[in-house]
């Protein structure tokens, strides 16, 4: 019987850690499938993590090594080159790795922190031939920055989400030529300076309301035909246009890697692929609390640590039987909010709300409503979908209410 | 000299060469690509059929029902994974019923057993996510699901066990009779034999020429799919066709051996026997066809789409003839070739006996195969005395899919060893998950250049020039 | 001459707004903390950049890197090429200086290596 079991050695998964330690639990296990801390921060090389955190700015692997550093510290137990196959509604979990074989750990509670996996190829409907040569740009982020091999020379980028800017900025640094990058909307899903400091810096355009519609080449991509899209981003065939590259790199959009979950059957939210928590990342499976991109999927890591910190706060309360439940209040989001998370709250207490948009809108206010009384209004310039919004809810506004709902609204 | 070379390495090359293994004979079997099993048993509908759909008296009809009829055993020796899972073909209308009403007449006349046409209320009772619109079904209980490729590489590797030989990119570009044999000429050389037997698929009407045989033509049908996650599979136990049409048997909705749901194929009638590209446009008609014979498909499942090419002959029927000595064709293997791959290794074995070819039976050849899912499939404990014996098995490579290293090194260790991505793919399902491969490729690279003695750079998708990597960074080379 | 400049100091991003007489900065607008003023201005007189890559090691592997601080924009790809020909002598820890001098800054390791 182990108290806690972490499923998950990344950014999310060694803050939970260290949290609940510091809460007082310190039976924990970690159980990472690579050969060591760190997550997907490890490839990560570029800098700009951490501001929130640390007030300085990091590079990935510095950033994990401060977590791993704290965690080899408090001497929490961690198992490498593990991977877990399923949990159960018993809270047991089973994984397997080369020294145990395969192995059963009875957990009083376990925190999800596994992370998210790109959008793969397959799920983008591209056409034409099936070449080498397309790679999501994690994969190729692994390739060049942790193997040391380069993917290909000339390059086009289908997708304008972080990672793919980072490595148009990485490839070009290493010496290929990036000729593209090519967005399905007509804004980018990545941050603004990365696309100053990724793109612009080096001349790379960016296609805004383009896609690749098909691929082209016998055993090696030669080329992809790209195309403008219409308002229902459906590709124009009067805009089809030849791009000779040797490599395309798809950065479309990150998946909560959710699989486990099934297992238990806490209750999933279709519009994160996560699973849906209280304000302690509790899922609807007792004992059973989730974190960082196995959540909802986020921009920041500085964001994933924090959510990290709650769970594993609140995995500490609830081996420890101090969790206290004295109200059930449900958030709703109007369709101009995307989601947010938590999505209820079980306990009155200040809450931070994390929060994302559907679309990018100038002149906004989010109110948020208590039942029907507005308790905050809070002005934006402007929102996008690629930026988390936060707000903050003082414990004094949660009482006699069953129901807070987020509003996006246009200042005329 | 070999006795015999079989030009070919797919489905159908491999099920004769392992039926010819069994007899004390000296076999080549000749790939042009860099692996087995990469042409049309790579990319297709991974159906037994039950044998309904043939012309009566055709040597289709005839080699798909016992085909069928083997199917079951053979898979069972090899270890390959088969589920007899019944098909029902649906109609939306009185003309369809009428279709029906006549492939259950030809599905009797061929022998299919087990066939019934089915009212809307039975076929809701088999199937309750069958399409709103359809009003009735030829069910046959004797349909089943295979793995082709998984079935082509256990044959060959069994074939193997008993000491044919593989040789792969070794395309033939030239044939010489000489007398009492034949020169199979490659760029890499050349493989006397005194037999030729010609699987080689879209290309058999090339290999016919090469011997003077211009007596037919093959060209690609190409037949675009659409894969969906493994947890889609459980949305219909039986394969959905909807009622055929000139060019094919129509589009159908098949869970797969492995849980996937697969749909497909169109039918394209085209010139280029490389062509597989995918429309752009074909998904939305694929989905529109499924979806009414299926109800509530999980579009947002797609794990990937491909395209596969039938080699359709010019005479409607399966081309199996030997237009001079020592030489015959297997040739125009169009749907149902893999239903009927075991019975035309039989059929073929027999015109080898009929030519005067001695057949001598060994005393003890290897008919059966440790199942190269032997791992996956085992339980607990046994995988832990596995585990502890050797380690690799405990480590888990494609996470999707849950592969470890242990499959993956067995995949390019045992006959027929997989040298490339695809292959590694086809063998273990490692790259065939949600994921396709982002997480594990660059594991699965590094245990390809360790076993093969190769440098990263020289590892490819699936032979040929279809790299990976171009080579290092910071070697100034770009 | 007005300027509008994304800022990078930080996620936000904002867009800030520089007014120059010749190449004297008369005003900067838009930013939101005394980071983004500072970026204006050194992007309107000398550009600069971190430069965040791998440098090999002795054992043929990679290790991360950074440039301590901030080089001049146009050097980055000069820098690049002298740190692909560095090597690093293992073992190596996070903060190791790789390279005493580039452009003005040191190259550190950012991650460690046994």
């Amino acid at each position: 019987m182990t108290d806690l079991v972490i499923i998950g050695g990344g950014p999310a998964g060694m803050s939970a850690a260290i949290s609940a330690y510091e809460n007082g639990v310190k039976d924990i296990l970690i159980l990472e499938r690579d050969d060591s801390l760190g997550g997907i921060l490890r490839q990560c090389i570029h800098n700009g993590f951490g501001l929130h955190k640390f007030k300085e700015e990091l590079t990935g692997p510095e950033y994990a090594h401060r977590y791993a550093k704290r965690v080899r510290e408090l001497g929490i137990p961690v198992k490498l080159n593990t991977m877990v196959l399923e949990i159960t509604e018993d809270k047991r979990v089973i994984a397997t790795n080369s020294h145990d074989g395969i192995f059963e750990i009875q957990a009083k509670a376990i925190i999800l922190a596994m992370g998210c996996r790109e959008r793969a190829k397959g799920a983008l409907n591209i056409g034409g031939s099936r070449p080498a040569g397309v790679y999501t740009a994690g994969t190729a982020q692994k390739l060049v920055n942790m193997k040391g091999y380069m993917p290909g020379k000339e390059i086009v980028i289908l997708g304008s989400g972080d990672i793919g800017l980072i490595m148009a900025r990485r490839m070009t640094l290493e010496g290929a030529h990036v000729k593209a990058v090519c967005e399905l909307m007509p804004y980018s899903s990545g941050l603004a300076r990365n696309i100053q400091q990724c793109l612009k810096d080096f001349d790379i355009p960016l296609r805004l309301s383009h896609t690749v519609v098909a691929l082209h080449g016998g055993d090696r991509l030669t080329g992809v035909t790209i195309a403008r899209v219409d308002e229902s981003r459906r590709p124009i065939k009067e805009t089809y246009e030849y791009v000779s590259c040797d490599t395309l790199l798809l950065s479309c959009g990150l998946i909560p890697e959710n699989e486990l979950v099934s297992g238990i059957g806490a209750d999933i939210s279709p519009v994160t692929s996560g699973s849906i928590v209280d304000q302690d990342r509790h899922t609807s499976a007792e004992g059973v609390f989730s974190c960082g991109n196995v959540l909802h999927v986020h921009d920041l890591v500085d964001y994933v640590s924090e959510e990290g910190e709650i769970a594993g706060k609140g995995a500490a309360s609830y081996i420890q039987g101090t969790d206290v439940r004295n109200t059930d209040i449900k958030i709703s989001v109007d369709g101009k909010i995307r989601y947010s998370v938590p999505q209820r709250i079980t306990e009155k207490k200040d809450v931070t709300l994390y929060f994302r948009v559907s679309g990018v809108y100038k002149n906004v206010r989010v109110n948020i409503y208590g039942d029907d009384k507005l308790l905050i209004s809070r002005k934006k310039q402007r929102v996008a979908p690629s930026e988390m919004e936060t707000v903050k809810i003082n414990r004094d506004m949660l009482d006699n209410i069953s129901e807070l709902s987020l509003k996006l609204e246009v200042v005329q | 000299m070999y006795d015999i070379v079989i030009i070919g390495a797919g489905v159908v090359g491999g099920m004769i060469a392992r039926e010819l293994s069994f007899h004390k004979l000296g076999i080549c079997l000749i790939e042009k690509e860099n692996d087995v099993a990469t042409g049309a048993t790579k990319a297709n509908s991974a159906i037994v059929h039950a044998g309904f759909d043939a012309k009566v008296g055709t040597l289709k009809a005839r080699l798909n029902v016992r085909g069928s009829e083997m199917m079951e055993q053979i898979a069972t020796d090899l270890g390959v994974r088969y589920k007899r899972n019944g098909s029902l073909v649906v109609g939306f209308n009185e003309e369809d019923e009428t279709t029906l009403r006549s492939l259950l007449d030809r599905g009797n006349a061929n022998g299919v057993k087990g066939l019934k046409l089915l009212t809307r209320e039975e076929t809701v009772a088999l199937e309750p996510n069958i399409g709103k619109e359809v009003t009735c079904a030829l069910h046959a209980p004797t349909g089943a699901i295979v793995c082709p490729y998984d079935l082509a590489v256990a044959a060959i590797g069994n074939a193997m066990d008993n000491g044919v030989e593989l040789k792969c990119n070794f395309e033939a570009v030239k044939i010489e009779s000489r007398g009492e044999y034949y020169a199979v000429k490659s760029e890499n050389g050349e493989i006397l034999a005194k037999y030729i037997i010609n699987c080689a698929g879209a290309y058999s009407d090339g290999v016919a020429k090469m011997v003077g045989d211009d007596s037919f033509s093959v060209h690609p049908r190409r037949g675009e799919y659409v894969l969906l996650d493994k947890n889609c599979g459980g949305i219909v136990s039986h394969t959905v066709f909807v009622t055929p049409s000139k060019m094919g048997k129509g589009i159908l909705v098949s869970p797969t051996v492995d849980g996937n749901l697969l749909l497909g194929p169109t039918a394209v009638d085209g010139e280029d026997k490389e062509d597989k590209a995918v429309c752009p446009e074909f998904f939305a008609s694929i989905f529109g066809i499924a979806e009414r014979s299926v109800y509530g498909i999980p579009k947002n499942k797609t794990i990937t789409s491909f395209c596969g090419l039938r080699s359709v002959g010019s005479t409607g029927d399966f081309i199996i003839n030997s237009p001079l000595p020592r030489y015959i064709n297997v040739a125009g293997i169009e749907s149902p070739g893999l239903s009927a791959s075991p019975a035309i290794a039989e059929y073929v074995v027999q015109l080898l006996r009929d030519s005067g070819l001695n057949l001598e039976r060994k005393e003890s050849p290897v008919t059966k195969r440790r199942s190269m899912h032997y791992f996956r499939d085992a339980d607990r404990k046994t995988k832990n005395k596995i585990i502890k014996e050797n380690p690799a098995y405990g480590k888990i490579i494609c996470r999707c899919e849950g592969v470890t290293e242990g499959e993956i090194l067995d995949a390019i260790r045992i006959n027929p060893r997989a040298t490339d991505l695809d292959g590694v793919k086809r063998r273990t399902r490692a790259q065939m998950g949600r994921c396709q491969g982002g997480f594990c490729s660059p594991y699965i690279l590094d245990l390809l250049s360790r076993e093969l003695g190769i440098p990263y750079e020289k590892v490819t998708k699936n032979g040929g020039d279809s790299y990976i990597v171009i080579g290092k960074t910071k070697e100034e080379k770009l | 001459m007005k300027k509008e400049l994304t800022c990078i100091a930080c996620p936000l991003g904002c867009t800030v707004t520089v007014t120059l007489k010749g190449k004297e900065i008369i005003s900067v607008e838009g930013n939101t903390c005394p980071r983004g003023k500072e970026y204006a201005i050194t992007e309107c007189i000398a550009p600069v950049r971190t430069v965040t890559t791998t440098v090999k090691c002795t054992d043929g592997s990679l290790v991360a890197v950074k440039t301590a601080r901030p080089i001049p924009k146009d050097k980055m790809m000069e820098a690049m090429r002298i740190i692909n020909y560095t090597v690093a002598t293992l073992p190596i820890s996070v903060g190791d200086v790789i390279i005493e001098e580039l452009f003005g800054s040191s190259v550190v390791a950012t991650a460690e290596k046994q």
